[in-house]
């Protein structure tokens, strides 16, 4: 499988070994003007929502990019401040995650800067300069809270001691405020803008001899701020890696071979080139790295509908020696089959786990089996390029943009330091974006055609030559002693390995998954199939599906226990305390860390209390409840349902109870939480991806069906004020809705859902 | 060589020289005409992020041949807003935070701004039909519903107030 030699974790490897590069780049487009949108809208005051941006006049004309700003007082990275503007740098990929918001959010409370006084722009790509920038594992927040705050107090450190000069006065005696600093008469203020010049001559202090804000002391994080793109967005401005164009640009198209794997044997290019509107149309070899660029043919026209059409024409010849032959339905068998032998490898076992079940009380066995899932971002892949004399340009939406750029230099062969990457939004991420393919792709395609190109891919493509959510197969069996304590857990977790080693992403166990630390006997296995279509990371990599078949199985054994679900679960926590930290080497960004019982008691005590938990309700309605801890967020889900007897769904309401510490931007959070319970319910309900041959059957949205308005159901969301510091929210809400909705199920008909999504077992809605 | 091909788009009249007549308006609009407001997600009306109004009804402007739209009156996201100010349903979908990635979104304000102008007041249900041929991806329906709400609202005091 020589094809097939490719880094089986790819969107976890990201590195930050960037070269120092001075280049600039804006893609900004509309001035913030928040008191001319207040002015507008008359919400001056009373709003609950900060908006920062929406003066129509400003969104059509680009404003100047950094550089054109003439010797600003530029303390850091993050910070520039001139007599014109506070600018601060968003530093990380924005997907849709809302950082590109709250990560300024952090500077600017420290900055004591007016939210409204403040421009964002989009940092340029350049990890020595602006630390590790990628979207990923929900670290943004965590990672950068500490250090977005220190930039923010260093400038306003040099703001006040600037002032406190001209005033003649100790700065220790100065105040600020809304971005001027306060003279202690109570008169006297100078307005950032003033002071950015005399600032800039000032010694930049150690940023850990500043004191920083103390949550009580805050004015901005915590408030409902909106997003900083939001009036592009509205307006329809480009933004996304789709919309970008520069002069000249060709545009291409490129058609892989169904099975990852396979090679071009022959093509009707002759054809091809003849139709309407092609330019080109060519091979590409690759270099055999699924993860950059694999065989194909190259299509580039004079427009994308061109390039499509002639797509649609193209008939090519695989050579499918060497491709992958993945098979769901032989896969599966075989998966049911191994599940009840021998695990090849014992991954944790604690206690005695045979002799808890032979004094148990009930014992319960159950497996369960997921399928694999697509991400499906609404904006496919793609990746304008622009390739001269050795040195490429690239504009597109990654994740991981600096992993993009030692991709694309691997793949042409020339130096890191001649590969530009320009972040721009990307139009839905889920883990996707993660690796950079259309990136490599459209660099190749560049170098070929001598001209700049933007390749787009079919949402055909995007569907089949995904990084899959792995699917899963876990047999389990636990025990529950005569007191109806929780006494052993076994578990046994058929996955796949791509290497033959190790567990494809979506695959990988890991000390302190649920319930390690709160069972006394433990016994955690797994057995790997051999999988060669690429897997990789989706919306909470594994907890997305370990969520599902642990909170699902925790509800059998409390029902066998014949205890309330939500006492059962209290009980497993026990006595407050912090679990023992796991230490794993794929997990380096803390998917690890461990769960303080304390807080996930908390979250499921609350959620509870909030859903009306044992509550009477009318007859085919029913209440199910689930907690998950990951990404080192803590949620407790409960989902109101009612079920027909033709297995026909509703899901009324979620009532979502969340401990992520200190909240940073509170619209965005909630908003986070409310979809991704929407997220975890479209993909529970009848999302499948399943490959026969090495190719992947569904191929567009009519056979892979995303959860519509009509069937969004209520979710009310609660954070939990814990003290603790803020970690990330576009992961850990998702893995605790599907258990909610089945063991809801449950309660209702007393039917038990092992398998995902529930359309396998006859469920509509 | 293709016949030049004349579209009304946001009030102004466009010459499209060179492109295939069978070009979807989507492709025409943002390859040609450089307007990328509407956005390709599926290329089969499935997901609705091509919406565009043609004569005032949402279209899936990915599987609509340019030569359909000749002649009528095409409107995009970027027509929506007057020199002046916003349209209340930009306003309401920042007012009330509703994108997360937004691609999907200038495509739901175009659905909606076709509901409200013929539904100024719409029930839950209305809402929920209407938007239902939009596919959100990042899942914020439950805002895109209030935005719609809060701009009916707004439209419905602005016609009070004459």
């Amino acid at each position: 499988m020589a094809h097939l030699s490719y880094n089986p974790d790819p969107g976890l490897d990201t590195r930050v070994d960037s070269l120092l590069r001075g280049s600039t780049f804006s893609f900004e487009i509309s001035k913030l003007d928040r008191r001319g949108f207040l002015k507008l809208t008359g919400i001056a005051g009373g709003g609950l929502m900060l908006c920062l941006n929406a003066r129509v006049a400003s969104a059509a004309k680009p404003e100047p990019p950094l550089s054109a700003v003439a010797e600003p007082f530029q303390p850091g990275a993050f910070v520039q401040i001139s007599s014109r503007e506070i600018v601060i740098l968003a530093c990380n990929p924005e997907v849709g995650q809302g950082v590109k918001t709250s990560l300024p959010m952090m500077v600017a409370e420290e900055l004591d800067a007016a939210w409204e006084d403040v421009r964002v722009v989009q940092a340029p790509v350049d990890a020595k300069r602006y630390g590790p920038q990628f979207a990923a594992g929900s670290n943004s927040t965590p990672n950068r809270w500490d250090g977005m705050r220190q930039a923010g107090a260093v400038a306003r450190a040099m703001l006040v001691a600037t002032a406190a000069q001209r005033w003649g006065i100790a700065a220790g005696d100065c105040r600020t405020r809304d971005s001027h600093v306060l003279h202690p008469d109570g008169k006297l203020r100078l307005s950032y803008l003033e002071l950015a010049e005399g600032a800039a001559k000032q010694a930049v202090p150690e940023p850990s001899s500043l004191q920083l804000k103390s949550a009580a002391e805050y004015r901005l994080l915590g408030q409902r701020v909106s997003g900083v793109d939001n009036l592009a967005l509205v307006t329809g401005q480009p933004l996304f890696g789709v919309d970008h164009k520069v002069p000249g640009m060709l545009y291409a198209a490129y058609q892989k071979a169904p099975a990852t794997g396979g090679i071009v044997a022959s093509a009707n290019l002759d054809e091809i080139r003849q139709l309407a509107g092609v330019v080109d149309a060519f091979i590409l070899e690759g270099n055999g790295e699924v993860a950059e660029l694999m065989p194909g043919v190259a299509i580039v026209a004079s427009d994308t509908s061109s390039a499509f059409r002639a797509k649609r024409a193209l008939r090519v010849e695989w050579d499918r020696s060497g491709a992958a032959q993945d098979s769901w339905d032989a896969s599966i068998d075989e998966a049911r089959r191994r599940a009840k032998g021998k695990p090849d490898k014992v991954f944790t076992a604690q206690g005695d786990v045979d002799a808890a079940l032979a004094a148990a009380a009930q014992i319960v066995e159950g497996e369960y089996t997921y399928h694999f899932l697509t991400h499906a971002q609404l904006e496919p892949q793609n990746c304008t390029a622009s390739y001269t004399d050795g040195s490429v340009e690239l504009w597109s939406g990654s994740q991981t943009p600096d992993n993009a750029i030692d991709a694309v230099a691997r793949t042409l062969g020339i130096p890191r330091k001649t590969v530009t990457f320009h972040q721009l939004r990307g139009g839905g991420g889920f883990g996707r974006r993660l690796v950079n393919d259309p990136v490599c792709e459209a660099a190749a395609i560049s170098k070929h055609i001598g001209k700049p190109v933007k390749l787009t891919w079919t949402r055909e493509d995007d569907m089949q030559h995904d990084f899959f959510r792995a699917g899963g197969h876990h047999k389990l069996k636990g025990a529950v002693d005569a007191e109806g304590r929780l006494s052993a857990w076994q578990s046994h977790f058929v996955s796949f390995t791509h290497d033959g080693e190790k567990p494809v992403t979506g695959g990988v166990l890991f000390p302190g998954m649920f319930p390690e630390g709160m069972v006394q006997n433990l016994h955690v296995a797994q057995t790997l199939l051999p999988w060669h279509t690429p897997c990789g990371a989706w919306r909470a990599p594994g907890a997305s599906a370990y969520g599902f078949v642990e909170q699902c199985f925790l509800h059998e054994l409390a029902v066998a226990s014949g205890r309330d679900h939500r006492a059962f679960l209290l009980e497993v926590f026990g006595e407050p305390r912090q679990l023992a930290p796991g230490q794993h080497d794929f997990y380096p960004w803390g998917r690890g860390r461990a769960l303080h019982t304390g807080r996930a008691a908390a979250v499921v005590e609350r959620a509870t209390e909030a859903a009306g938990w044992g509550r009477t309700l009318p007859e085919g309605r029913g209440l199910g409840l689930a907690f998950y801890f990951s990404h080192r967020g803590y949620f407790a889900e409960v989902a109101e349902v009612s079920v027909s007897p033709e297995k026909r769904l509703t899901v009324h309401k979620v009532t979502v109870v969340g401990d992520i510490g200190q909240i940073v931007n509170l619209s965005g959070a909630e908003n986070q939480v409310e979809v991704s319970v929407i997220d975890g319910l479209s993909a529970m309900l009848a999302q499948k991806v399943t490959h026969e041959g090495g190719s992947v059957k569904q191929d567009n949205f009519h056979r892979y069906p995303l959860l519509r308005m009509p069937h969004a159901p209520e979710v009310e969301v609660h954070f939990l004020d814990s003290g603790y510091g803020p970690t990330g929210a576009g992961e850990p809400a998702l893995p605790p809705l599907a258990p909610a909705v089945c063991n809801a199920i449950y309660a209702v008909n007393g039917h038990r859902i092992r398998t995902l999504p529930i359309s396998e077992e006859g469920y509509t809605i | 060589m293709s016949e030049p091909i004349s579209l009304q788009v946001n009030g102004q009249e466009r010459i499209l020289n060179g492109v295939d007549p069978e070009t979807p308006l989507l492709w025409a609009l943002r390859d040609h005409l450089n307007l990328v407001g509407a956005k390709f997600g599926c290329g089969i009306s499935q997901c609705g992020a091509c919406t565009v109004l043609l004569n005032d009804s949402p279209d899936r402007s990915c599987s609509l041949p340019v030569a359909a739209a000749a002649g009528g009156k095409v409107r995009t996201i970027e027509g929506l807003a007057s020199p002046e100010s916003l349209h209340p349903l930009q306003r309401a979908w920042i007012e009330e935070d509703v994108p997360q990635c937004g691609y999907c979104q200038a495509g739901q304000i175009m659905s909606a701004t076709a509901l409200l102008e013929g539904n100024p007041d719409p029930s839950d249900a209305e809402i929920d039909s209407a938007m239902a041929g939009n596919l959100c991806r990042c899942s914020t329906y439950l805002r895109i519903r209030k935005a719609i709400k809060r701009a009916a609202t707004e439209l419905k005091a602005w016609k009070a107030e004459g």
